[in-house]
């Protein structure tokens, strides 16, 4: 059989809905195995599309947890729903411990809920390079919805934004300082605020912590997290639950035309994951961003601007093996001793090294 | 754009109403450093689900950690289930509290090594490593 069959047969086992499958077509695309790109354009050609949410947040926020109830609520309503939860990959062994599978354990044996769990390998932005593409294969294979899962918060790790249609950051009432940190840049990083584990003390601290970074303090209407919690800090037990710092019509009511994001306003949101409680809120707002997008045309923008980094991506990547190829690690090695001794600068043999791989020719600047 | 080595990726779980988990603790942690990509499922796994998780999961390996006794009806019916989901050629190891004629009716239905107490973490890394690289699975 030629990749292209083997592709060919594997794609259609995904879409068939072939659980087995659809694990070994993500290794062969994690791995970048022989195939992997005639898998992906077989996959792609069927066009499956469906929402994709990214969480993030520092370890032990609760996102696995999270993740864990967004998916029972979504199949709850009927969804299906595909999870890729990456860990970080130790950079001394190349080893990786995937741990996220324990929060998710009453989803184990639940046929709707595809759970995959990745290592970063080394790329940077706390995302595995091959994420895209698994999460691509998983729509394939017809789950409507995606769930990301990634680590941190700090700003080189939220390349989970570039994944996602809905970014959601998780947070906790312990996050404070991390909140003071990245104040300037918080509203552009996430879509949803969560304050999880909002069962402790100081929730409705950093709740308006973080209501005041995002903006929202000047359109808080009433209500409001001060109402949702009690005097101790901990979260109120309204009728309803746990309630939302801003309401569903305030949310909507907010989606007027700015450049860039369709002038949503990231609503911060009281949650207690392992229970469940504030969960319905969460997927509203996922909902609610996701129809503001979808309406707005901003979602159309959203993937052409993430074509466009992993197109770019793929580039680079291929330029480098290229320039590998052709320069081979003695030609590098030898540039290296010029530029060390002096005889040659970076840029000359930088030059050099792209004019001897035909990507440029001797003369041309870089 | 090939990749250098294929990681080894092994699906640890406790079978069974078994809280013993430092034996489990430590095999995941000495696997991480031995460079395997370690799924890790927590306590109290029912058979079917650990066989979904290898799936889900494409392990290549499957290590199973167990003191609670319940050995000879939990471990064959991980690898009787495996091989109903076509997973036949995943390795079934473990370790824990496994008597030695346990163990050798247990290898006699297709599972493999079983390490106990006072188990230096690198034979069992040793023994992935050479069921590895003599499985064909090295180069798929
Ligand atoms: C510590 C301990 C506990 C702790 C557990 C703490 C924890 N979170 O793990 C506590 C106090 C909670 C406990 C409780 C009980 N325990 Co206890 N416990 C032990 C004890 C003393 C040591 C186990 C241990 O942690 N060893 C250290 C770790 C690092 O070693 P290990 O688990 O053996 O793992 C090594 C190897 O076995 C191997 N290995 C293990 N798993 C794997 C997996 C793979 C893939 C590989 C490759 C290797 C491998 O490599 C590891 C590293 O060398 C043992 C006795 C003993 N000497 O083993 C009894 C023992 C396991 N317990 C026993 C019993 C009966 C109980 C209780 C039922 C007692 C009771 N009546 O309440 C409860 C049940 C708890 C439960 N929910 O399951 C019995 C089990 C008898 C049996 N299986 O027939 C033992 C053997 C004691 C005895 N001699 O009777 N226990
Ligand atoms: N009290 C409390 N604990 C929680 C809540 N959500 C998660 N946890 C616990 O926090 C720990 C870390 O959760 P996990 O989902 O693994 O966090 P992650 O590292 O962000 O994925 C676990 O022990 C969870 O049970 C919550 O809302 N309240
Ligand atoms: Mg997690």
């Amino acid at each position: 059989m030629s990749d292209l069959e083997r592709a060919g047969s594997l794609a259609e086992r995904c879409a068939a809905g072939e659980r087995a499958a659809l694990a070994r077509a993500i290794s062969v695309v994690e791995d970048r195995r022989p195939g992997f790109r005639e898998l992906l354009a077989q996959v792609a050609a069927r066009g499956c599309r469906g929402h994709r949410t990214g969480i993030t947040g520092p370890p032990g926020a609760g996102k696995s947890t999270l993740a864990a109830a967004l998916a029972r609520h979504w199949r709850g309503a009927g969804e299906e729903v595909a999870i890729v939860a990456v860990d970080p990959t130790s950079p001394y062994s190349g080893g990786a411990l995937l741990g996220d599978r324990v929060r998710m354990a009453p989803l184990q044996l639940d046929r709707g809920v595809f759970i995959r769990s990745m290592a970063t390998r080394g790329a940077g932005g706390g995302l595995a390079e091959a994420v895209h593409d698994v999460i691509d294969l998983m729509e394939g294979s017809g789950f409507g919805r995606v769930l990301l899962e990634t680590v941190g918060v700090g700003q080189t790790e939220l390349g989970v934004a570039a994944a996602a249609d809905t970014v959601v950051l998780v947070l906790t009432p312990e996050s404070g300082d991390e909140v003071q940190a990245m104040k300037a840049g918080l509203a552009e990083v996430a879509d949803v605020f969560v304050v999880n584990k909002s069962d402790r003390p100081g929730a409705r601290a950093l709740a308006r912590q973080l209501r005041d970074a995002v903006g929202l303090g000047r359109r808080r209407q009433g209500g409001g997290l001060d109402a949702a919690a009690a005097g101790d800090g901990t979260l109120a037990r309204t009728p309803s639950g746990p309630a939302a710092v801003t309401t569903v019509g305030e949310r909507a009511g907010a989606l007027a035309e700015e450049a860039g994001a369709p002038g949503w306003i990231p609503p911060v949101l009281a949650a207690v994951a392992t229970t469940g409680e504030g969960i319905a809120a969460v997927a509203g707002a996922i909902e609610d961003h996701r129809r503001g997008l979808a309406g707005s045309g901003a979602l159309e923008a959203r993937r052409i601007a993430r074509a466009q980094a992993r197109i770019r991506a793929a580039v680079r990547a291929a330029l480098e093996a290229h320039l590998g190829r052709v320069a081979g690690g003695g030609g590098f090695a030898e540039a290296a001793r010029m530029v060390a001794g002096g005889r040659e600068t970076v840029y000359e043999a930088a030059q050099r090294l792209l004019a001897a791989g035909g990507i440029l020719s001797g003369d041309e600047e870089p | 754009m090939t990749s250098t080595h294929r990681r080894i990726r092994v699906l640890v779980a406790k079978p069974g109403l078994d809280g013993h988990d430092r034996g489990a603790r430590v095999i995941v942690s000495a696997f991480r450093d031995a460079g395997f990509e370690v799924v890790y499922t927590g306590l109290h796994q029912t058979p079917e689900a650990i066989v979904e998780a290898a799936l889900q999961e494409d392990a290549d390996v499957v290590a199973l950690s167990i003191l609670s006794g319940a050995h000879m009806t939990l471990l064959p019916r991980v690898k009787g289930l495996l091989d109903e989901s076509g997973l036949g050629d995943v390795l079934v190891t473990g370790g824990g509290i496994i008597p030695e004629t346990d163990a050798d009716s247990l290898h006699s239905v297709g599972i493999g090594r079983l390490f106990g107490p006072g188990t230096h973490t690198g034979d069992a890394v040793a023994y992935i490593r050479e069921w590895f690289a003599s499985s064909g699975r090295a180069s798929t």
